[in-house]
């Protein structure tokens, strides 16, 4: 389980997060959602020890993430970062292949390499294996930094927008394998959205910031409501259900 | 550029092994005097010459290029940036800061201690040099170097100006200007003190090339960034010490060398490591043995034939990238 209690975060006197609490339990999808500036990529940073703690307490299976190794922390918990560009002439099998750093630390054993395949099979990246990342387009990029995050086989992952550049069937794939890990084998997917109908298919949970706030917590029935969705983003968008799953008409 | 790794790395390494062979070779039978490797097993003299100037100049030109090629790849993993290395970017300059003061004020030092001096002054020029360099905005990638040079070029004006006042600028120029007429035994076995950084930096490869990947990947990977650049920090330093000390600055090693082999085999380096060093070998053998017969029985400074043959080679690399970027 993840535990945020009361975690502020300022820049120079500007508030970027106010008084976050959130308890994240072990398993499932949870979607972050907001507008930009909202302060998701900040909240991500702070759990997963990128910047250091101003106030409050995170705890990540009840380990504080500011006095707790860093490499026993990236057993637990991957992050895939908004803007993750890797500029190396790195072959994706390679990038990949890092993901398993923090259990071998340099000396992969056959189980990393086979996760690794593994990986590379389930995000499509079997012809782009021995290519150079700085060769392939955003999107298969993309591709091979989500599998690298994927490959870390933590139980908790962090994803920051990992739909960006995406076509419509790797957005859709991808957000298939997580509910699949989800749900087979209990593993935690925090993930920041902002196409909220793949928050209303596949999230169990959507959390939504404002400001720095958390303004709206609960099942995507209890969020995806017109009077929500207003308060979240500012406008007014039609709400309709179809397969008894809400459906935002955000773009109209 | 190609998407792929080299099609025949097989190849192209043999190739480069067969090359570094034959420049040692070639480094060993040049040079004034008669030499001529059977009459090493029949004649004396020519054995003292080779073990007294011949070998010793040869492993230190072998080491030298090694030690700067891999310390211009560390640095540029350090910085996240291609087109920075230890000669231009502060950390050369800082040595020769470091030596010049121990002469002025310890002129009795061993060597060693010179040294070491010299690498703890590196040292803190380049971790200024990198404090800054990460501050700069990653999106305008020219800044960076650009902003080495004019680092580098100040603390190597203080430099000059300290050895002007103080009478000491031939001195200086042994530090700056790189040769190998005044390797002979004795004066050179510190040198192999750049063997272990190698072998340290070889063990390490997989942190360095976490490094390059930027902060927020090393840490989200669980590695001790900050150690890690310590590290890293440290064998640049030493290397730029011990070869300031006792070769000289030679430029453009550091620079082309890494970007070549990252052309053909990629920036993996726990692959491309030993090819960075045994190219760079090359490369300074090559030099010196030009700078050796160019003017026959003369010699130029291998710093002097670096600086022609770097620059042509940075030249080819730049129209090379444009051409495919
Ligand atoms: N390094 C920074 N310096 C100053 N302000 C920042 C910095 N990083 C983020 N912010 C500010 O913090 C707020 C939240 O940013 P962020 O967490 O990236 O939002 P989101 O990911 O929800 O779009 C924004 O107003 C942004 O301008
Ligand atoms: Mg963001």
């Amino acid at each position: 389980m993840i535990v945020i209690e009361n975690v502020s975060l300022s820049h120079r006197d500007t508030p970027i997060l106010r008084d976050i609490d959130l308890s994240l339990p072990r398993g499932g999808i949870t979607a972050l959602v907001g507008p930009n500036g909202a302060g998701k990529s900040s909240l991500f940073s702070l759990i997963a020890r990128l910047q250091p703690l101003q106030k409050g307490r995170i705890t990540v299976d009840d380990m504080p993430v500011d006095t707790t190794p860093s490499r026993t922390l990236a057993q637990r918990l991957a992050i895939l970062r908004q803007d993750g560009a890797v500029a190396n002439r790195l072959t994706v099998r390679e990038i990949v292949g890092f993901g398993r750093f923090p259990h071998h630390r340099g000396r992969p054993a056959a189980e990393d390499l086979a996760l690794v395949d593994a990986a590379l099979s389930e995000f499509d990246l079997h012809s782009l294996a021995d290519r150079f990342i700085d060769t392939l387009s955003g999107g298969q990029r993309q591709r091979a930094i989500v599998a690298m995050t994927f490959c870390q086989g933590t139980d908790y992952l962090l994803l920051d927008e990992p739909l960006n550049n995406l076509d419509m069937f790797h957005a859709r794939q991808l957000m298939r394998c997580l509910r699949t890990i989800a749900d087979e084998r209990q593993r935690t997917a925090i993930i920041v959205l902002h196409d909220i109908n793949q928050a209303a298919s596949y999230a169990d949970r959507i959390v939504a910031l404002r400001d720095g706030r958390v303004i709206a917590d609960g099942t995507p029935d209890d969020v995806l409501t017109e009077d929500h969705l207003e308060s979240i983003f500012g406008y007014r968008m039609k709400v309709e259900h179809m397969n008894g799953k809400p459906f935002v008409l955000h773009h109209l | 550029m190609t998407g792929r790794p080299c099609a025949k790395p097989q190849a192209t390494k043999v190739a480069a092994c067969a090359a570094f062979v034959v420049l040692v070779l070639l480094s060993i039978c040049i040079g004034a005097g008669e030499f001529s490797p059977r009459g090493l097993f029949t004649d004396p003299q020519a054995l003292e010459l080779f073990l007294v100037s011949r070998l010793p100049r040869t492993v230190a030109a072998v080491l030298t290029g090694a030690a700067l090629s891999i310390a211009g790849l560390i640095m540029q993993a350090l910085v996240r940036n291609r087109f920075v290395e230890p000669s231009t970017a502060g950390t050369a300059q800082s040595a020769s800061l470091g030596i010049l003061i121990m002469t002025l004020f310890f002129p009795g030092a061993a060597l060693a201690v010179k040294t070491l001096a010299a690498s703890i002054l590196a040292l803190l020029g380049t971790s200024l040099f990198l404090a800054m360099a990460h501050r700069l905005p990653p999106a305008q990638p020219y800044l960076v170097p650009l902003f080495g040079l004019v680092y580098g070029g100040v603390i190597g004006a203080v430099v000059t100006f300290v050895g002007w006042q103080t009478e000491l600028l031939q001195y200086i120029d042994i530090w700056t200007n790189g040769e190998f007429s005044g390797v002979v035994r004795g004066r050179y076995e510190l040198l192999w003190g750049t063997a272990v950084m190698l072998v340290v930096a070889w063990r390490v490869a997989d942190r360095l090339t976490l490094l390059s990947l930027g902060r927020d990947v090393s840490i989200g990977l669980g590695l001790g960034y900050q150690r890690t650049l310590q590290l890293g920090l440290v064998i640049v330093s030493v290397i730029s010490a011990l070869t300031v000390t006792i070769v000289g600055i030679i430029p453009f090693v550091g620079l082309v060398v890494p970007n070549l082999v990252s052309r053909i085999m990629g920036d993996n380096l726990r692959g491309t490591i030993p090819w960075v060093a045994l190219s760079g070998a090359a490369l300074v053998l090559s030099c010196d043995i030009l700078g050796r017969v160019i003017r026959y029985p003369y010699e130029i400074p291998v710093a002097t034939v670096m600086g022609v043959v770097g620059a042509f080679l940075f030249l080819y690399l730049m129209f090379q990238r444009s051409a495919h970027a």
